[in-house]
């Protein structure tokens, strides 16, 4: 059959460039290979000209690959199934980028040519150790590239092409028409989770990160070949500090990403896909504080191999994890399987590299040098092995856990996550924070080798002076009020605490007393000093953040519609609901929700408008600021919600939309108040029933506001009594704001009824409006946050990003204008994304 | 304090004869009874009832808003307690056919419906 419309050439091309990039990534691989084994110079240099030659054409290839693909997603070319499935025609612009890595081969594409701008770095700035590190990377783009392929060898599938066309990949009675396009309307498009600018960023950034592991495992692989035991080291540790860098930052804009526009409450949630790309960070840490002990005394070279070559594999068991599906069932994240052959090669990823790496440490161990003497206590190396063993041992306490799924793979058994699974590893992480911080304290103040106790105890004292002063006083001022773990946690936390004040200080201290503010040698001690900022930060926000959306405390609906279940009322009942129009009390605030809004370019997002309200205790407004948390239902009528949060220097208020009330109860309300004039005392009826007006009082505090003497409100008192026997209190009120009066509605939902206080009548009587309607009204549930010093988690993160990037311009003997231009880029850039760049 | 008591997956039946302890059900939404859910009068209350694989039925409740996409979940992993013949949940993880883009029946599903 002809099928009509359709465009075949940017697909025929660009899969051609896919196979031309794997066929490039072999031969580099074979001949930056050759390259090293060739005996004489001038034949190492021919075969590394043709080996750059093809790594080059392999880098241009896979540029070529990214075009077409975004050539077919931004032309809504839907007779490709990669288009079809991750772009629609509703999407902005600046999702296109989103939506490509969104999928798995777009992702898989962003990594390996992230491995061709770090191997292109490698060419350019390593000479000695170029061929062998080169075919390290090459060998990772084969298995890589190999993933993309898609093309059929007998009748298996090798690998899933971007560029596969929609009619070969899915049955459908419309394929059997030469028109099919016709019907096919629009493109499933970007999950609305991922439509904001953080899937643009967030990606790149992490895989980067990812695509960073080789190069180390490469120098590791080189110096195992050629064995050059210890002279890998020096080139490679500018490499660990960039993978460190790289991944540390991408982790935490998923993090500032979670925090900032998903509705899962908070950073971190110990989730699996989190906890996949943690790990890989922590172990190349440890990896490079070993390798930094190596440089400076001829120790930890055998634990540099180990945590070089870990680091890489579990970047590969991350990938393994996360895409094969096996953890469907444990993360808010959804992987689906990609297909029983798409798993053999992850697998082959995952083990294809990594095993041979391996075979070749443990058959070089023994060769590899070892001092046997016992490091002195009092040396710097000593507690650096120490933290860097730390380090790996957290990483692999947190791989087990959540390496769960795979044990109920492989052992057919049925073990699940336990009931509070992030304090099963909060627990443990808070001890290894305790000796973390200390050591990263007075570490600093330790010399290689030896120390002479006096030094020590010299400059040791101020800051642990100091520390134990700042955290007394952290304790009394602001205190941590998380106790729902009992106090041996409490206590925890606060040593966790004690432990960041302490090395905040002491790397301060380190760096102006010591090395005098030279901030070009200060890299490590400003990275320790944000490290333990960040971790001080997290442990506060986590511990004193405070749910103030509590529906157990308002007036508005009170207990007439008790839980049938008799749940008790000392849980907390953390969402709240709000009436369109009344204002209800929530934590200190008064808060409204008083409009809504759709989206201009997407229309079934809206935009809920919440006027938030504060008072001091003198009745002066405090705070007066609007929220504007969004929900948008999909045509699916799913709903996702996105939160709105007001930033302050000291915390954040964080809202979003639990629920939202059905749209087909927006029946117009039509109805209006019907006013009458009461007296203390006087009675009115409604349809089912009768009202009290009890009494009027100039700014009460009762259970439904707070005011103060500085207000100028009026509340009146009144009580709806049903003629089935039952009765509910209601508080009108009016206040003056600004010059003009604020009419505060109240409204009884069983009853359908609304009163107003509308104003002061002749002869000591009252405007008393009222309303009943039988449309429900519009509302929403919200659930709000108050995050305390969240901004200290993000600057921490900032200055630890900092001192890596300083630690390693420094180490890569950068220029001065490189390091300049460096620094001010990767600032500025993580300034603005972490402290600035809001949603 | 230092050991991870682990939970496990279990069927309705295996739930209900380990009471108040803490399980993972995967089961599905059983759709002929009705959920019960009016965030005007209580945010925070949901029941409903879920089938597990095997056929049997129990009552879910799960002080939390009702998941919006609850309806058209085609599994559902709940976290909680038996507590007598009704699971005390305390958190749900849908799979929902929305999230499954990869899975090709459901885009087959989504594209003869033009």
């Amino acid at each position: 059959m002809h099928y009509l419309n359709e465009h075949l050439l940017p697909g025929q091309t660009g899969h051609f460039f896919v196979l031309l990039a794997f066929v490039c990534s072999i031969l580099a691989t074979i001949a930056f290979f050759k390259s090293y084994k060739a005996s004489s110079e001038l034949e190492k240099k021919s075969w590394l000209n043709f080996a750059r030659t093809i790594f080059f054409i392999e880098f241009a290839s896979l540029l070529a690959v990214f075009a077409f693909i975004y050539f077919i997603c931004s032309n809504h070319l839907y007779e490709y199934l990669y288009a079809y499935k991750h772009s629609s025609k509703e999407l902005e612009p600046k999702y296109l980028l989103a939506c490509i890595w969104e999928g798995q081969e777009g992702s898989f594409l962003l990594w390996s040519m992230w491995h061709c701008v770090l191997g292109t770095i490698v060419i350019l700035t390593e000479k000695k150790r170029q061929a062998l590190v080169m075919t390290a990377v090459n060998a990772a783009q084969v298995f890589l590239i190999l993933m993309l392929l898609g093309i059929y060898v007998f009748d298996a599938k090798i690998g899933s092409s971007p560029f596969s066309l929609t009619r070969n990949e899915l049955n459908g009675p419309i394929f059997n028409q030469a028109n099919y396009l016709t019907f096919i309307q629009d493109g499933v498009g970007l999950n609305v989770l991922l439509r904001n600018y953080w899937m643009v960023i967030h990606p790149p950034v992490l895989f980067l990160g990812f695509a960073s592991t080789i190069i180390p495992a490469g120098y590791a692989f080189s110096s195992l070949v050629s064995k050059d035991w210890g002279g890998w080291i020096k080139p490679v540790i500018p490499w660990a500090l960039f993978s460190g860098l790289a991944l540390g930052t991408g982790i935490m804009m998923g993090g500032k990403w979670a925090y900032e526009s998903l509705s899962f409450g908070g950073f971190w949630a110990w989730d699996p896909v989190e906890n996949s790309s943690l790990v890989p960070w922590l172990i190349m840490i440890a990896a490079m504080h070993c390798m930094v002990i190596y440089k400076s005394t001829g120790r930890a070279l055998r634990a540099s191999y180990l945590f070089t070559l870990l680091a890489y594999f579990f970047v590969l068991y991350s990938t393994f994890l996360t895409r094969t599906g096996i953890l469907g069932d444990t993360s808010v994240h959804s992987f689906t399987e990609a297909g029983i052959t798409m798993n053999v090669l992850i697998g082959l990823y995952m083990f294809g590299l990594t095993v041979p790496l391996f075979f070749l440490f443990l058959k070089n161990y023994k060769y590899i040098p070892a001092i046997q003497k016992e490091e002195n206590l009092a040396s710097r190396e000593f507690w650096m092995f120490i933290g860097s063993l730390l380090l790996f041992l957290s990483a692999v306490f947190i791989i087990s856990i959540t390496s769960l799924p795979v044990y109920n793979r492989i052992l057919h058994t049925n073990l699940a996550d336990p009931p509070d699974r992030e304090f099963v590893y909060n627990k443990v992480l808070v001890l290894v924070i305790i000796l973390i911080g200390l050591m990263t304290g007075f570490a600093q103040f330790l010399r290689y080798r030896d120390t002479t106790k006096k030094y020590f105890n010299q400059k040791m004292m101020w800051p642990a002076i100091g520390a134990v002063a700042v955290s007394v006083l952290l304790a009394i001022v602001y205190p941590i009020t998380y106790d729902s773990k009992g106090p041996g946690f409490l206590i925890a936390i606060y040593l966790a605490l004690f432990a960041c004040i302490f090395s905040v200080i002491a790397n301060a201290t380190y760096v102006f007393k010591v090395l005098h503010g030279k901030m070009k040698t200060a890299g490590s001690a400003i990275a320790h000093f944000g490290f333990a900022l960040m971790i001080g930060g997290m442990l506060i926000t986590s511990s004193n953040k405070l749910t103030i959306s509590d529906n157990s405390k308002t007036g508005l609906f009170i207990p007439f519609d008790k839980d049938p279940s008799g749940r008790g009322t000392e849980d907390p009942m953390e969402n709240l609901t709000l009436l369109k129009g009344i204002p209800t009390e929530m934590g200190k605030y008064i808060v409204t929700y008083y409009a809504d809004s759709a989206s201009k370019n997407e229309k079934t997002r809206t935009y809920y408008k919440l006027h938030f309200e504060s008072k001091d205790s003198l009745g002066k407004n405090r705070e007066n600021f609007v929220l504007q948390p969004d929900s948008y239902r999909m045509k699916d009528n799913n709903l996702t919600s996105n939160p709105d949060t007001r930033h302050y220097f000291t915390h954040d208020v964080f809202t979003y939309v639990s629920t939202i009330s059905n749209p087909d109860h927006n029946k117009k309300d039509t109805t209006s108040f019907t006013t009458h004039e009461m007296a203390i005392g006087d009675t009115t009826f409604y349809s089912n029933g009768y009202i009290v007006l009890n009494k009027v009082e100039k700014n009460p505090d009762n259970e439904r506001f707070h005011f103060s003497s500085g207000d100028t409100a009026l509340v009146a008192d009144i009580t709806a009594y049903s003629n089935k026997g039952t009765s509910y209190k209601l508080y009108p009120g009016l206040k003056v704001h600004n010059m003009s009066i604020d009419l505060l509605d109240d409204t009884s939902i069983t009853q359908n009824l609304y009163v107003r206080f509308s104003g002061i009548a002749k002869g000591d009587k009252f405007k008393i409006g009222v309303k009943e309607n039988n449309a429900l009204a519009d509302f929403i549930a919200v659930k709000t946050y108050i995050f305390p010093y969240i901004n200290l988690v993000w600057a921490g993160l900032i200055i630890m990003a900092g001192g890596l990037l300083v630690s390693l311009l420094h180490r890569s003997k950068a220029s001065k204008g490189l390091s300049t231009v460096a620094m001010i880029l990767v600032f500025s850039a993580l300034i603005f994304l972490f402290l600035f760049a809001h949603g | 304090m230092y050991s991870v008591d682990f939970s496990t997956y279990d069927t309705i039946t295996s739930a209900k004869q380990k009471q108040g302890e803490y399980v993972h059900l995967i089961a599905k939404l059983d759709k002929d009874k009705p959920i019960q859910y009016d965030a005007l009068k209580d945010p925070n209350y949901l029941s409903f009832y879920a089938v597990d694989s095997l056929g049997s039925v129990t009552k879910v409740i799960y002080h939390n808003p009702k998941p919006a996409d609850l309806e058209r979940s085609e599994r559902v992993v709940l976290k909680g307690r038996m507590e007598g013949d009704v699971f005390q949940c305390d958190d749900i993880l849908l799979k929902c056919p929305s999230k499954y883009k990869d899975d090709k029946s459901q885009l087959e599903k989504t594209v003869t419906q033009y």
